[in-house]
This record gives structure tokens, C-alpha cells and sequence, in this order.
């Protein structure tokens, strides 16, 4: 049978690359994706790697995963289970061999599957036999001797050479799926401009990969996934971490305010303060602080003298800050907390996802102490969600907590390029120069909001901080003015609903079932509400973003439907204000606290549950 | 730092609240020193701002009419390092305890001063905690009997100045409530220096350690236990002025002058030296045996952070070829969807 023979067209297909930590398949993976996005599929991506930096070779703990969801159709989620493995040990075998299709591929590296690497990943023998997997195509290639054998003359050391057989197999992937070598070749000649031994090195044993796939011609199936029809326009790939930056330099371009960011590395937030400390050309002033608190701090400081202020963490950073935001509350003054959720407890799972700071976000402080709480619920909203809690921010002289998560932050997908200028305008309430008496917490009658004068405008002296305050600003412990604040200042929260578009529903607005997501896991309970469809079900879904202060039809919408189910990835915190805020209905709950994301056909079998319950 | 200069009186810096410190308390001298040095700077008043943390001392903004912000406990050093950072133009002063920054706030304290971000640190050292009424704290005399060490303290106190040095600093003086003229001095030097000027001001707390600092400010003992560093002036001290400090090997000497000994043999006070092994001793002298030093210590030139920082902004955006968001979101790999 010739290739074209074999080849499936396929609306989708899913690919996981796997390997050691340091064998390169976040590299192997992002390669593959941007590639096809070139190509003009869709798509959605999920890395998933442990938090060692490098845990001890060849065991399950150290198996780096990175799986990619491409389509010609519109793709919300990295698909729950794999088309194609890429298994470079046999420890990636018995991490992932759980997520790949029934009669899928896997394609493995047999020199890698030795006697001493079958039992350091927990095999007695024979992993095929001991995970069952005689059903599955498996591709068995001797890579690491091919990539020697295509490097020996090429002068390098072992090390290096062994460093290159992620391409191999990514050489066979793409022979796979008919795809063009170029943007990969483009990639090592700008990576490695200075180092012409390692550009021809990688693109050989790339070519090589390819080439092999070919020759052998054993692989079945071969796949065609064409371009998505996505809407027309300029695209790029974005994960959720960048798209954050982004969003957050658009609000500070469209407020004509610098940008500050004061942030302590923490995974999987960092990306966030690397991404905006590389953009000094666009203003921004990164200061790395010596803690999570300092970093809150600093952008305090950085808000009262008139930046507009980011500070970025991931939950335990967000406990350390709990004080200060605190402060920021009290002293009504501008910032961005950006919260990317990772599994907890205390350090938890760092590099898995969750949902489990909501209720931190919405109450974990001293006092009377309401904040806003908005959530992003794919990598490339972050974007908007970033733009949307600066400019409610500004606008309202609140802080804001925008939660994203480890899902989001690493996740990509393509994102259609917006014009800066067709973002709405952003305008602080900032004072101008003047004689007459500043009073500091005056407020809008409208908003609420206070004026905000920053040190350096002439007659605008005036003192602000963390005890109770009068109007005046003078420091207050009169009961029925600390009342009066507290409600002030809740109302001034409560108000910021005038910014919050209505919940939209996808699907009916009535109906039997209706589920509910918030962040992170839009793409997964979109999926799922429309496999339930396509199968007759009454069912539709109300993702939200804004969590604090929820859409003003929230009520409206819940009272529509039969029943009610809230999923998301933690042990039911949104459920939970969703009782408290909405006591007449009762709330079914889907809840999965893995540190991974929902499958779609978990959502999809516990509804049918719920449904004929 | 804006240019334009502007007469102001010492009241014209008091704000019309009520000041609420103990009578008798340090504070009140200090407060009065501090709106002294501010009117002979003569920056006009909305380049000042004022931030400070928790304690006594950190009622201080409150009392002065400049921008101010009274934060949280410890977290001074960090809030006005985002002023400074956010906008450096402006005069930023930390005021300060012996709790709120070499306690909870010893962190963002040390990493200021590493930085040498250009503001200006008053520390109160009353080695007790006073709002909290009467506890320890990381400068009490070790031994020192408080409400939370009734059978005397067991730990080691920091000396602030040694913790300065430590942390890189280029700046330490010390001076003492009492003498408003010095501080006055003092104080209007630290604003000058740029990079983190620290100044340890000893003060008397009325209330719960009252008459800590009592040899070194009262008139009869004053001169024989403390000396006043002045740049390039004999370390030279006592009543009558016949007592000096000399080098002796690796240490500092106490001497008499006279019987030999004369004013050329004084070791020679330079601040500005970059070598900071007699700045330590220096700053580490204490009762009895050695006086304790007032003056400016260190001041040392060097490279600030926020200028550094606001440098390289200036130069990366002279050179890049992304001037805005569009062009941002619009570099590397994108395509055309038809």
C-alpha cells in the first residue's frame, strides 16, 4: 500500500510528545504546533511537565509531556486522549500510554529500551505487553543509532549529538502529516545564528527523521488534516502567559500611562514578569523584588506615584500578598494582581493546573476587604481579561485579581491580531494641578471612584494609608464613619458591574441542563455542551469571567434552566459563592482535583448522569 | 530633580493635624528637624513624598504637608522603592523604626539599600516597641528587661550601621533627637546624596525605655560619649577636646592628646572613602570605652537603580524598531488567514 493509499483525512488529530525532561519535547512540541499554525490549522496546546528541572533519567517523575491538538475545524481543548505518542523511554510509555486513543500510534526510541531503563520506569519486561497495548500501532525505531550514525561526521561530541534526536522524531512527525521542514529550519538558523555546526546538526537529523519515516513506509495510518476556515485576518500563536503581558501593554498604551510591574519568579507565573522585562522599549519598568510581598509592595508605590501597577504571582505568592492587597483596598488605589492558579495547597503541585484560589481570591484578606475578580478562560482572552482588569482598575481605583492558570499560561493557540485602536479608551481619574482643596476619598457620583492625585502635581499634597479614613483623609476611628467606608467601598466593588457585559449562554436560553464553568476550562465544557447537543441534549453552557461582581443576569439565566451543574477544577469553591450568592437553586457539581484538565468525555458522562438522575 | 528652587519656611511643611506623639517623645524634635531640612532644600513641596510603615515614628506623614503614605508594617522600604522607581524626579523619604525595618521589614530594608535606589531612610532607634507598648525589639541591649523578656533578653541586638554596610550601603550617619541642629544637618545631606541614604536616629522613648540614649544627649556626659565625624576633620572629641581616635593595627584607639600625641597623629574622617573597614568600626563604636559616632559616616558616589534602570529604558527604546502594542503583537511568526 503506497502512502496515499493510507492517508485519512482527519477533522482533527491529537499528537503527545514525551520524553525525559531534558530531552527537548516542549521544544519538539511548540516546533510541531507553530508549524501546523503556519499551515493554517487550529489548534490548542498542553504542556505538561514536572517541576524538577531535571528529575533522575528514565524515571516516570522526570517525563516531560507536551501534546497538541490541531484540526480543521474550530479546536477548543488539546483533546483528551492522543492520535500519536512520541514515547522517547520507557518511562514516557508508562506515563502517557493511558491518554492515547485506543489503536493509536506510538511511536517509540527501541535503543532507549533497555533492561535497565524497562525497570527503572516500573516494567517487569515488556511494556507492550504489561500496559496491554497490542491493539496499538506501534512504531519502533532505533533513533538514537540513526542520529549518530547521521551525525558522525559532523565533528561533535556524544553529548551534543545525543541532544538532537528530539528532531528525529519530529522529522517522522512531520513526514507523517505531509508537513513542510522550512519554519523548522528557519527556527535553528535564528536560535543558533552563532553556532553553524549546531544549525546543520539539527536540521540533518530533522531531514534524516523525515527521510527515515519515508523509507520505512510502515507507518499507518498517514494523516491529513487540512487549514482551518478560520475568519479572515493576520494570526499568530500565543499562550496565556504572554497574551497577559500583551494586554496588560495595551491598557497601559491606551491609559498613556507606564507600565510597572514589581514581581517575585514563581512558576507558572513567571513568564509574565520575563515577557514584560523584555519590553523596555516599550517603557516598562520590571523590578524583580526581593519578595512576593515586595512585589505588591513596589507596584503599590509605583500606583500611588501614578503607573499603572502589576504585580504577578501563583497562590501561595498570592497569600503572601494577601496584606498588602489589603492596603491597596483601603487606599483606593489603582493595580493589577494577576494570579496564575496552580495546584495547592502550600507549594502543591507548581506546574500542574487548578482552580483552587477562587474563594482565596474573593475573601482571603483581613477586614471588610471586597475586590474584583475577573478570570480568563483561554490563552489568548488572557489577553482581554488583562486589558479589562487594568482598565477596571483605572477607571474604578480598585485592585483587581485576574486569575488565569498553569493551563492557560503555557497553553497556545492562534489568536487573531487585534488592532490597539479598536480597544476601548481608558481614562483614570487622575487631578490636575489646582488651588483649591483636594479632599481624597471625594468620589464620582457615578462610580464611586476617588480622584487620584499623584506626588509631583502642584496643591495636591495629601495624606493616604491603611487606617480608616474620614473623606478628608483624616485618620478616623468614629463608628459610624468606618460603616460608612466599609459600604462605601463595597458598593464602589459591587458597582464595577456597569463594566461587566450579560452572561452569555452558548446554546438554548432554557432547557434541561445547564452547565457551568468559569477560567481555564471554557474550551473543555464548550466541547462537551456540544457533543451533548449534537446527541439531542437539552443542555447549554454559561462559562463566566467575571466572578466578581457577577453579571447582572446571573440570576435571570440560572432560573431557566431545569438543572443546574457547576465543573471546575478544584473541590466546588465557585459553587460555593454561587449558594451564598443565589440561595434559591440547587447546584450539582463536577469537580476533578488531579492537577490536569477536564476530559471532555468526563463532563459529557457525568451530565448524562445528572440528566437522568 | 526639578530644577526650579523655592523659599519655604519650616511651617510651611506642617500639616493642620493635631500631633498625637507622647509629650516628651523624641519625635516631636525630630519632626521639627525634618520640616527645617525640607525648607532649606528648597524643591517645591509637591516633589516631596513622604512613606512609612508601622510605630510611632510612622505617624510622621501625617504631620507633614507633602504627599504622604503611612503603610503597612515593614513594607516601607518596598512602597517607596516603587515610588522612586515610578517616578524618579520626586524626593522619596521612608520613615522608619527599629521594629518596622530591622524586624518584619529587614528584608525590603537590605535589598533597598543593595540597590541603592535614591531615597531616604529615617530610622528611629529606640530599641523598644512603643505603639505595642513596651516589647523588644532587634535593637534592645541584649539582656534588656521588657514586657516580652521579664527576665531579660537572650538575643543578640543588630547595630543598624553595621546592617548597612552590610547590605552594600553608601550612605550611613547617625544622629540623636536631641541635637535638632545636627539632624537638621544631617537630614539635608542625606537628601543630597543620591542612592539610599540611611540615618540612624537615636530617640528617646518617654514612655517605655526612657533615658536609653541618656549619656549620649545629656549636656554633662554628651561630649565624652559621643563624636560628631565631620569630612576631613581629626577624629577628635571629649569636653575638652583632648581626646582623638587613632588606627592601632587593624583597631580603632582611643587616645589622649598630649604627652606626644598631637592632632596631626588623629586619624582623618573620610566618608567618602570606598573601602568600608573604618566606616564599621566607625559605625560599631559603643559605650563604654569608645563613643558612639554621630555625623555622616559613609557617603559614598555610586550608581542608583532607578537611574539605572530609567537609562536603560531610554537607551532599548532609542535602538528598537517596536515602538508600540501593534508593532509588538505583530513581530515573529503570524499569517494571513484568507
Amino acid at each position: 500500500m503506497s502512502k496515499s493509499e493510507r492517508v485519512i483525512e482527519r477533522e482533527e488529530v491529537v499528537i503527545r510528545f514525551s520524553g525525559d525532561s531534558g530531552d527537548g519535547m516542549q521544544l519538539t512540541g511548540t516546533l510541531f504546533s507553530n508549524t501546523s499554525a503556519l499551515f493554517g490549522n487550529d489548534l490548542s496546546t498542553f504542556p505538561d511537565y514536572p517541576a524538577e528541572i531535571r528529575a533522575p533519567q528514565g524515571t516516570v517523575g522526570g517525563v516531560s509531556g507536551f501534546q497538541v491538538h490541531v484540526g480543521h475545524s474550530e479546536i477548543n481543548t488539546p483533546g483528551d486522549y492522543a492520535d500519536i505518542l512520541v514515547a522517547m523511554n520507557p518511562a514516557a510509555v508508562k506515563a502517557n500510554s493511558k491518554f492515547v486513543r485506543k489503536g493509536g500510534t506510538i511511536i517509540i526510541d527501541e535503543d532507549n529500551f533497555t533492561e535497565k531503563n524497562i525497570k527503572k520506569a516500573g516494567y517487569e519486561s515488556d511494556p507492550v505487553k504489561e500496559d496491554k497495548l497490542d491493539d496499538f500501532n506501534i512504531i519502533s525505531a532505533p533513533i538514537s543509532t540513526l542520529v549518530k550514525e547521521t551525525l558522525k561526521d559532523h565533528g561533535l561530541d556524544p553529548k551534543t549529538v545525543m541532544r538532537t534526536k528530539n528532531m528525529f522524531a519530529l522529522g517522522m512527525v512531520y513526514w507523517l502529516f505531509g508537513r513542510d521542514l522550512e519554519y523548522t529550519d528557519d527556527y535553528f538558523k535564528g536560535k543558533f545564528s552563532k553556532r553553524p555546526k549546531i544549525i546543520e546538526a539539527n536540521s540533518a537529523v530533522l531531514h534524516a527523521g523525515f527521510n527515515y519515516a519515508e523509507t520505512i513506509d510502515a507507518m499507518s495510518p498517514v494523516y491529513k488534516v487540512s487549514p482551518a476556515s478560520i475568519e479572515k485576518g493576520l494570526y499568530r500563536t500565543i499562550d496565556g502567559n504572554t497574551a497577559t503581558s500583551w494586554g496588560l501593554l495595551a491598557a497601559a498604551e491606551k491609559s498613556g500611562l507606564d507600565l510597572f510591574i514589581g514581581s517575585y519568579p514563581i512558576t507558572p507565573a513567571s513568564g509574565i514578569l520575563e515577557s514584560l522585562a523584555a519590553r523596555k522599549n516599550l517603557g516598562v519598568k520590571s523590578f524583580q523584588a526581593e519578595d512576593e510581598i515586595a512585589g505588591i509592595c513596589t507596584a503599590i508605590g509605583a500606583s500611588f506615584a501614578g503607573d499603572l501597577a502589576v504585580t504577578t504571582t501563583s497562590g501561595p505568592g498570592l497569600a503572601l500578598k494577601s496584606e498588602a492587597a489589603g492596603l491597596a483596598v483601603m487606599t483606593e488605589l489603582p493595580l493589577v494582581i494577576v494570579n496564575v492558579q496552580r495546584g495547592g495547597p502550600s507549594t502543591g503541585l507548581p506546574t500542574k493546573t487548578e482552580q483552587s484560589d477562587l474563594l482565596q481570591a474573593l475573601y482571603g484578606r483581613n477586614g471588610e476587604s471586597p475586590m474584583v475578580v475577573i478570570a480568563a478562560s483561554t490563552p489568548s482572552d488572557c489577553f482581554d481579561y488583562a486589558f479589562q482588569a487594568a482598565r477596571i482598575a483605572l477607571e474604578h481605583m480598585v485592585p483587581v485579581i485576574l486569575l488565569t492558570d498553569g493551563f492557560l499560561a503555557n497553553g497556545s493557540e492562534p489568536w487573531k491580531i487585534p488592532s490597539v485602536k479598536d480597544l476601548p479608551a481608558i481614562k483614570a481619574p487622575l487631578v490636575k494641578e489646582g488651588e483649591d482643596e483636594f479632599i481624597p476619598y471625594e468620589r464620582d457620583e457615578k462610580t464611586l471612584a476617588r480622584k487620584w492625585a499623584v506626588p509631583g502635581v502642584k496643591g495636591r499634597e495629601h495624606r493616604i494609608g491603611g487606617l480608616e479614613k474620614t473623606v478628608k483623609g483624616t485618620v478616623s476611628y468614629i463608628p459610624e464613619n468606618h460603616e460608612n467606608m466599609v459600604n462605601m467601598r463595597a458598593e464602589k466593588v459591587a458597582r464595577v458591574v456597569s463594566k461587566v457585559p450579560d452572561q452569555k449562554i452558548y446554546g438554548d436560553e432554557e432547557g434541561d441542563l445547564l452547565l457551568i464553568g468559569w477560567g481555564g476550562t471554557y474550551g473543555h465544557l464548550l466541547t462537551a455542551v456540544r457533543e451533548l447537543r449534537d446527541k439531542g441534549k437539552k443542555v447549554s453552557l454559561a462559562h463566566f469571567n467575571y466572578i466578581n461582581p457577577l453579571p447582572a443576569n446571573t440570576g435571570k439565566i440560572l432560573s431557566s434552566f431545569k438543572k443546574i451543574v457547576v465543573a471546575e477544577l478544584n473541590a466546588g469553591q465557585f459553587v460555593k459563592y454561587l449558594r451564598m450568592e443565589f440561595e434559591d437553586f440547587k447546584f450539582y457539581q463536577i469537580n476533578k482535583i488531579q492537577g490536569l484538565p477536564f476530559t471532555c468525555a468526563d463532563i459529557e458522562d457525568e451530565c448524562i448522569k445528572i440528566l437522568e438522575e | 530633580m526639578n530644577q526650579e528652587t523655592v523659599e519655604y519656611s519650616p511651617k510651611d511643611f506642617k500639616s493642620d493635624q493635631e500631633v498625637r506623639w507622647c509629650p516628651g517623645c523624641g519625635d516631636h524634635a525630630v519632626l521639627s528637624a525634618v520640616t527645617r531640612a525640607l525648607a532649606e532644600l528648597k524643591i517645591p513641596k509637591e516633589q516631596f513624598a513622604f512613606i512609612s510603615g508601622i510605630g510611632c515614628s510612622s505617624r510622621f506623614p501625617y504631620y507633614l504637608d507633602t504627599f504622604g503614605f503611612h503603610s503597612i508594617h515593614g513594607r516601607a522600604s518596598a512602597i517607596a522603592s516603587g515610588v522612586k522607581v515610578a517616578n524618579p524626579d520626586l524626593s522619596v523619604w521612608q520613615i522608619t523604626g527599629d521594629g518596622d525595618s530591622m524586624a518584619i521589614g529587614g528584608n525590603h530594608f537590605i535589598h533597598a539599600i543593595r540597590r541603592n535606589i535614591d531615597i531616604n531612610i529615617i530610622l528611629f532607634n529606640n530599641e523598644i516597641y512603643g505603639l505595642t507598648k513596651g516589647q523588644y525589639s532587634p535593637t534592645s541591649q541584649k539582656g534588656a528587661v521588657t514586657k516580652t523578656s521579664p527576665f531579660g533578653t537572650v538575643e543578640e541586638p543588630f547595630n543598624p550601621g553595621e546592617l548597612v554596610i552590610g547590605a552594600k550601603g553608601k550612605f550611613f550617619a547617625r544622629t540623636i533627637d536631641t541635637n535638632v541642629k545636627l539632624s537638621t544637618e544631617i537630614y539635608k545631606m542625606a537628601a543630597l546624596h543620591e542612592g539610599t541614604s540611611v540615618v540612624e536616629t537615636l530617640q528617646n522613648c518617654v514612655i517605655f525605655n526612657d533615658g536609653v540614649h541618656k549619656l549620649l544627649s545629656d549636656r554633662e556626659t554628651r561630649d565624652d560619649y559621643t563624636i560628631v565625624l565631620r569630612q576631613g576633620e581629626p577624629m577628635i572629641f571629649g569636653k575638652d577636646n583632648d581626646k582623638g581616635l587613632v588606627l592601632d593595627g587593624l583597631k580603632l584607639k582611643v587616645v589622649k592628646l598630649g604627652n606626644g600625641i598631637s592632632e596631626k597623629d588623629i586619624l582623618v574622617h573620610d566618608a567618602q572613602e570606598n573601602n568600608p573597614g573604618v566606616h564599621l568600626m566607625l559605625a560599631n563604636m559603643k559605650n563604654p570605652g569608645f563613643p558612639v559616632a554621630l555625623g555622616v559616616i559613609r557617603s559614598v558616589a555610586a550608581p542608583t537603580y532607578d537611574m539605572a534602570l530609567n537609562g536603560q529604558i531610554t537607551k532599548v527604546k532609542k535602538e528598537t524598531k517596536i515602538k508600540n502594542v501593534d508593532d509588538l503583537i505583530r513581530t515573529g511568526s503570524t499569517w494571513e488567514s484568507q
